[in-house]
């Protein structure tokens, strides 16, 4: 596994970004932070395309710029592909050119073979295309063909998904979820779209206004009540790795299992065994102190309160264990009250499955 | 009254050509700059790019007359390195002609660059592309259209110029006499059919290329259209 070092300060403006951080590179790691948090420009640091940023960046024992030892190594000479949000496809070149253009150039062109992209993408009937005829999804396709044409160590995609619909965005992920294992090229994923990281990052980066704010684990990182400020706190909540059981047909529902219990969602499409995490919004989840009969909800989950954050405007948030999985609720105070809510006591939590709908599952 | 002599059109053409080259040469990098740079002393260099347009070529030719002369600063360096002079010469006009039609090269080239912007050259450095690479094989072609546009502006309006050529270069057949001041010549000495020949051949060259220029573009406009 390769890290990247970086040591960056960078000033625009009235904006200032000051990273000091030793990043694992495996898989895909999310870079999530708000608009206006530095993400893009971290990734252009790390690019070389930021010339006035101080500092070092090193990748593995590959180093980038040190501005001590007076090294700075344009773009062209790192080792680096870069997916654009906008995709920025040369209009004057097809399809194939496209792709071709970074893989002509490569040194190392065997380490991805052409074939391969073209087919892991689906490419091969868009090659003699003009970029102007294709699909907003289709695009950014070709833009991560061509990059990973380029035969990279380090591929950053800047929010790559985030000028697409609802529809485009879900024929585009699965091919993004399957790069680093296809590839062996490890991402750096900037988004500011939870589902996005719970989808595709085991890991991932908290950028707020110009710092990392936390860094981890993605379902340890949107549990901390202290990064609700920068995950956004009614996108707050918990994520939960499931696995699928069972599809029941006749009701158009997939089981899950997670910890002890079973999740009655929206059917996906996914073989029994397969791993999917899933993302609950605290917001979703509603508690009782007895086993509710007669109710709609079919997800009701045995938990025991591990600790109540009381705030001071009119909610609570409740941290649950499920069965060494934790969970978060955020009910209000009166209920908490009301209820006699405290650390210890069992509860049990109910998620209704129309909250999971929609997510963007595993294949 | 004698037979139409071709020469000044033949030698219109190689100053035209010759001037395009040069200007190819020297009006790419001078737009590029002008295209990204962010130091004040641009607006001073678009000016003096632009001046041409606006000056009459008198004066463009008399202040050249006097820098190119033997006793100028560069008619004299000249002399000394070539054992000739630059006024009342080919290169001499070549150097006015050039001075004359830079804001036809410079300017559709720096619109086309500015327009283009960083993104596709950033794409391409991120893509392996040296920065030489990427003007070659990504902002030239992005700006073919400019460039075909510079190329017959500059040509069509190097063919049709008279004041500048006039003042450096004088009426020397074979030597400085360009289409512009044979037709004058010939009026001068009332041979208007020979004048009616030539500046009909130019009328017509000139219509059908500017055509030419705004039929590509239009079309270029409209495959642009999504």
């Amino acid at each position: 596994m390769t890290n990247l070092t970086l040591t960056v300060k960078f000033k625009k403006g009235d904006f200032s970004l000051f990273v000091e951080e030793n990043i694992p590179l495996e898989n895909v790691t999310a870079l999530f932070g708000e608009s206006g948090s530095g993400k893009t420009t971290l990734l252009r640091i790390i690019a070389g395309l930021e010339k006035k940023a101080w500092g070092k960046v090193a990748l593995g024992k590959a180093c980038w710029q040190n501005n001590e030892t007076k090294i700075f190594l344009p773009p062209h000479k790192r080792s680096v592909g870069y997916v654009f949000q906008d995709n920025r496809l040369f209009n004057h070149l097809n399809v194939e050119g496209n792709l071709r253009f970074g893989h002509n150039r490569s040194e190392v062109k065997n380490r991805v073979r052409f074939e391969d992209v073209v087919d892991a993408l689906d490419l091969s009937d868009l090659l003699l295309r003009t970029p102007h005829s294709l699909s907003g999804g289709e695009k950014q396709l070709v833009s991560i063909g061509r990059a990973l044409l380029s035969s990279p160590e380090l591929l950053l995609m800047d929010e790559p998904l985030s000028a697409l619909d609802a529809k485009r965005k879900a024929e585009v992920i699965p091919y993004i979820e399957q790069l680093p294992s296809n590839f062996s090229i490890p991402v750096l994923y900037v988004t500011h779209n939870l589902e996005e990281v719970t989808r595709l990052a085991p890991n991932m980066l908290l950028l707020s206004e110009g710092k990392i704010a936390g860094k981890g684990k993605v379902e340890n990182l949107l549990e901390r009540i202290d990064l609700w400020s920068v995950t956004g706190r009614l996108a707050a909540g918990s994520v939960l790795n499931a696995k699928v059981k069972t599809h029941l047909l006749d009701w158009g529902a997939t089981v899950l299992t997670v910890a002890d219990h079973e999740l009655r969602i929206p059917a996906i499409n996914a073989s029994p065994g397969t791993l999917v995490r899933l993302r609950v919004q605290a917001k979703d989840v509603a508690l009782a102190t007895q086993k509710p009969v007669g109710l709609s909800i079919r997800n009701i989950l045995s938990a025991q309160i591990l600790s109540i954050d009381i705030e001071e405007d009119v909610f609570a948030e409740v941290l649950l264990d499920i069965g060494g999985t934790n969970l978060r609720a955020r009910v209000t105070r009166e209920a908490i009250d009301d209820l006699k809510l405290t650390t210890g006591r069992k509860v049990y939590a109910l998620i209704k499955s129309v909250v999971f709908e929609g997510q963007l599952f595993a294949k | 009254m004698g037979e139409l002599d071709l020469g000044p059109v033949w030698l219109s053409v190689q100053l035209a050509t010759v001037t395009v080259v040069v200007l190819l040469v020297v009006g790419t990098p001078l737009a590029w700059w002008l295209a990204f740079t962010r130091l004040r002393a641009r607006a001073l260099v678009e000016a003096l790019v632009a001046l041409p347009l606006v000056l009459p070529p008198t004066v463009l030719g008399f202040y050249l007359l006097i820098l190119l002369g033997p006793a100028g600063p560069i008619g004299r360096f000249w002399v000394q390195i070539t054992d000739t002079t630059l006024t009342f010469s080919f290169s001499g006009l070549v150097i006015a002609s050039v001075l004359y039609s830079l804001p036809f090269t410079v300017q559709p080239l720096q619109n086309a660059f500015e327009a283009m912007g960083n993104g596709p050259l950033e794409t391409a450095a991120t893509l392996r592309a040296s920065p030489l690479d990427a003007f070659f094989s990504v902002a030239s072609p992005i700006a073919m259209r400019a460039y075909i546009s510079a190329v017959v502006l500059s040509f069509a309006h190097t063919l049709g110029e008279f004041g500048a050529v006039l003042m450096v270069g004088g009426n020397i057949p074979g030597t400085t006499k360009v289409i512009s001041i044979a037709i004058y010549e010939h009026v001068e000495t009332l041979n208007y059919a020979q004048a009616h020949t030539l500046s009909a051949g130019l009328l017509a060259f000139s219509f059908i290329t500017l055509l030419g220029v705004y039929i590509i573009n239009r079309r270029n406009l409209l495959n642009r259209a999504p």
